[in-house]
């Protein structure tokens, strides 16, 4: 592999790996509140959490734009406070594909939560466990397959994110040029085809090994969740 | 006194209530299927929150309205059988057994006991439902509770693994000696396990 090629591989998975990570504890959280939580408001949250699975990509870069923007909120704030910004930097682009990540995220953790019994909860009570206890020992264990199946859905996704990517953080090589991004700027280029074969077959077979490992792990959870 | 109940809760139109006071030994509540047997149970246990009265058992006020007293549950120090074994599916035998357990070295004693102590290193997913029933018991016996709740711990079982689960209670009622209050929908069950039996 040459040092081009090596460079947008490297920048894809950091990009995607901190966008997962980043993502996980909002999207758990976000999970655990629409599957056990009761309170007005949660249809709009549902939709909420959604949007960037149905709003065209472009319009989530336009409006991370504005609002990392140097005289936007969030720009603002972080400039302020830890003297930085993520306008045309690798952090910008995880942040862009945190967020389209995070409605898959969220469904599959989402999912996980909901198959848990929660009688067996209720028996971990009786045994002395208090709340804190009963999640880390029961609810957590039982919902890790689905949360990392969450997770490397999220990976794949954070991948092939292109839209609101190109638009946030715009396509700078070695900083935001991922390798969407690198296809599409090599189809750009006269006698790029080389390389956009090239970066296409890797982009199928790691986009591929994730959701493959992403069903893996939900199988697994069916296996688990036999409850007597 | 072991028990003293008298408690109500609303569950949607209906309303289940009962009051009781109970001696030494073992209590048998037996009624229709519907009559809110488990909602007792659950309300002793502390998972449902009556919405009037008080709990005491052995002497200790678990819940009582009036005096805004409601113990969570894992401070009640209850060893609950629920009619599903609600075994734990990812961890072993012995992990369930232990998951409560304030003195793991009388884990050999009530193995024996309960003849449970071939399965301990089995998943909960291997067991048949008498195997599983008795490791659900073993669990909360280990848990060292002041008392025992059981509920309808021999429903749905074969006549050999009936009578294997009547003599596993019928041993601890006699050999461990903790207040027990045991939910039955069957006389002829509440008959031969209860010292004192309370229709609902």
């Amino acid at each position: 592999m040459n040092d081009e090629l090596l460079t947008i591989v490297r920048l894809s998975l950091l990009v995607g790996g901190v966008a997962t990570a980043g993502t996980l504890p909002v999207a758990f959280a976000l999970a655990w509140l629409l599957a056990r939580g009761r309170f007005p408001g949660k249809i709009l949250l549902d939709g909420l959490v959604h949007l960037p699975l149905v709003v065209p990509p472009v319009v989530t870069g336009w409006l991370l734009l504005i609002a990392f923007a140097p005289a936007g909120p969030l720009g603002a704030a972080l400039d302020r406070w830890f003297g930085t910004t993520v306008l045309f930097r690798w952090t910008g682009a995880a942040i862009a594909a945190g967020i389209m990540a995070l409605p898959l995220m969220v469904r599959a953790i989402r999912l996980s939560i909901e198959a848990i019994d929660q009688r067996l909860e209720q028996a971990a009570r009786t045994l002395g466990a208090g709340p804190w206890r009963t999640f880390a020992t029961i609810t957590l264990p039982l919902a890790l397959p689905g949360v990392l199946a969450g997770a490397m859905l999220g990976f794949a996704r954070s991948l092939g994110e292109f839209g609101a990517t190109i638009t946030f953080v715009s396509n700078v090589p070695g900083e935001t040029q991922t390798l969407p991004l690198a296809i599409y700027a090599a189809l750009q280029r006269p006698g790029g085809e080389a390389l956009v074969w090239q970066l296409a077959a890797i982009s199928v077979a790691l986009s591929l090994a994730a959701l493959i490992v992403s069903e893996l792990l939900a199988r697994r959870q069916g296996r688990r969740l036999h409850v007597l | 006194m072991s028990f003293d109940v008298d408690v109500t809760v609303r569950r949607g139109r209906a309303v289940i209530g009962t009051a009781f006071h109970a001696g030494a030994g073992s209590t048998v509540l037996v009624g229709p299927s519907g009559a809110g047997k488990t909602s007792v149970l659950l309300m002793i246990a502390g998972l449902l929150r009556p919405d009037r009265g008080h709990v005491r058992v052995a002497g200790r006020t678990l819940f009582d309205d009036a005096a805004r007293i409601d113990v969570a549950p894992q401070h009640r120090r209850v060893g609950m059988v629920f009619q599903e074994p609600r075994l734990f599916p990812h961890l072993s035998v012995r992990k369930n057994l232990l998951y409560g357990a304030r003195d793991a070295a009388a884990l050999p004693d009530i193995a024996a006991t309960l003849d449970i102590a071939p399965l301990l290193d089995r998943w909960p997913r291997t067991l048949s439902g008498g195997e599983a029933r008795r490791v659900a018991i073993g669990r909360a016996l280990l848990s060292a509770p002041d008392f025992l709740l059981l509920d309808e711990p021999l429903s749905s079982l074969d006549r050999a693994r009936h009578e294997e689960a009547t003599r596993a209670i019928e041993r601890v009622r006699d050999e461990v000696r903790l207040p027990m209050l045991i939910v039955t929908h069957d006389s002829v069950e509440a008959e031969r396990l209860g010292q004192q039996i309370i229709r609902m």
